[in-house]
């Protein structure tokens, strides 16, 4: 269980949201400019909020009036980016391996070779990122996220940077990852069809506030099928 | 042609260790100082920024006198290096790596400083997303990510410092087998009669050693960046 409750001034715009979500995916859903990355940013760490607190599973992960702040490192919560954000010094295996070596974990080729099944990434892994396509660099990041053991899975919009048929080749993991690796997720998104497909839940954001939360009713525009 | 003297391949061995000992010694400061200035603001950046660059326009001979009166027997660190440690600098090859260092530090600075701030930090975010602790995104994703401008600035200041003439003559002077390095050796050749075909020699050398230096950093910063964009 993930609740939100922040705010921050970002320049002239003010992001105040209030929001819980269980397990599944829920999808943080609204226009270009409604706060949502300033909002995943907030629950990994990587932004400070001005006031309020943040939880998961009963940790306190930010409380400005206890002030607690855990640092990003220690959150354990998984991020992919809008543009994967692979380390171009290290191949696809090192990107991997990273968050296990960084938290001094012991290998455990049972969970890799799982992760890479799921994924179907496993004939990449001597590969620089440089030499990925767009669909295979986000299931890498997708993969690397995983493999931390993350409480919660924060994805931006991770096909927000693909084209049509890419995304059509990503969509079918995040399902298979909703519905297999049983870690809840949050998925940023614009594209309503992107949300049918995924989401669980929505909470939906305008301007820096939450419009409305429920469940996938709250996603109308049938009409705006991108992946046509 | 390369039948160099005895006193000669002591210049050449000296002017190698000289600035292999004050390129290796400068490294963790200008890693340190090019990350400060390059990231962090604070206050008397102005005043680093223009101390760490004022040996590259300063006469030589001043930084050398400078040298000469703070890091000399009877100036105040030299005096408390020598109380203290028992170290002694002026007019030792140790005096010439602190010289040449010196004089290498800005262009070691320059190109660390401009590959730190070139850095795509959102990667630095992402590591810590994965679990690693500032000083792990440091060492696995900010120094191997810059280290084509550190390879470069390596270099730069190596060739300096086996060049470096006017700030160790002057702080360590010229001692043969001491401090006499390449090119104070074909300075005091070329003040002696017959000694322009051991000059040549000397000359030759240099030009040697300075290409071997270019080609060297070629080549390390073609196969880092082939490291990072495949191939």
């Amino acid at each position: 269980m993930l609740t939100v409750d922040v705010e921050k001034l970002l320049g002239t715009f003010t992001l105040a949201v209030h929001f819980a979500a269980a397990g599944g995916a829920t999808a943080l859903f609204g226009p270009s400019g409604s706060g949502k990355t300033s909002l995943v940013n907030m629950i990994a760490g990587l932004l400070t909020p001005d006031r309020g607190a943040i939880t998961l599973d009963d940790i306190v992960l930010f409380d400005a009036a206890k002030n607690i702040d855990v640092p990003p490192h220690r959150r354990r919560i998984g991020y992919v980016f809008q543009e994967g954000r692979l380390f171009p010094h290290l191949s696809v295996r090192q990107n991997l391996d990273y968050g296990r070596r960084m938290n001094r974990r012991p290998r455990d080729s049972k969970k890799f070779e799982r992760i890479a099944a799921l994924l179907d990434i496993g004939h990449l892994l001597d590969r620089r990122p440089g030499m990925l396509s767009g669909g295979e660099r986000q299931r890498i990041a997708i993969g690397r996220a995983l493999l931390t053991e993350p409480r919660l899975l924060l994805l931006d919009e991770p096909l927000a940077s693909l084209d049509a048929g890419h995304k059509r080749e990503i969509l079918p993991y995040l399902v298979r990852l909703r519905d297999e690796a049983k870690i809840p997720m949050v998925y940023v998104s614009h594209t309503p069809a992107e949300v049918r497909l995924i989401a669980t839940g929505v909470v939906r954001l305008e301007d820096g506030h939450v419009a409305a939360s429920g469940g996938l009713e709250l996603i109308k525009d049938a009409d705006a099928d991108l992946f046509v | 042609m390369f039948n160099l003297s005895p006193d000669e391949w002591t210049a050449v061995e000296l002017s190698l260790r000289i600035a292999v000992v004050a390129t290796a010694c400068a490294l963790p400061f200008g890693i340190a100082i090019g990350w400060l200035l390059a990231r962090k603001d604070f206050w008397g950046k102005t005043v680093l920024d223009g101390l760490v660059f004022l040996p590259l326009v300063l006469p030589p001979v001043v930084t050398g006198y400078l040298l000469l009166i703070s890091f000399g027997r009877r100036g105040p660190i030299g005096q408390f290096l020598y109380e203290y440690f028992g170290i002694v600098l002026s007019f030792r090859w140790t005096g010439a790596a602190l010289s040449c260092g010196v004089m290498g530090f800005p262009l070691l600075v320059r190109p660390v400083r401009l590959a730190f701030e070139a850095i795509d930090r959102r990667l630095e975010d992402a590591a810590a997303t994965l679990g690693a602790n500032a000083m792990l995104v440091f060492l696995t994703v900010t120094l191997p990510l810059a280290l084509p401008g550190v390879i470069v600035g390596v270099v730069l200041c190596f060739a300096r410092a086996l060049g470096e003439f006017g700030a160790t003559i002057t702080f360590v002077s010229n001692i043969p087998g001491e401090t006499q390095t390449i090119s104070a050796a074909i300075y005091t050749l070329t003040q002696v009669p017959g000694g322009d075909a051991a000059a040549g020699r000397l000359v030759l050398i240099a030009i040697a050693l300075a290409f071997a230096a270019l080609v060297a950093s070629e080549w390390l910063s073609r196969r880092a960046a082939i490291r990072f964009h495949g191939g």
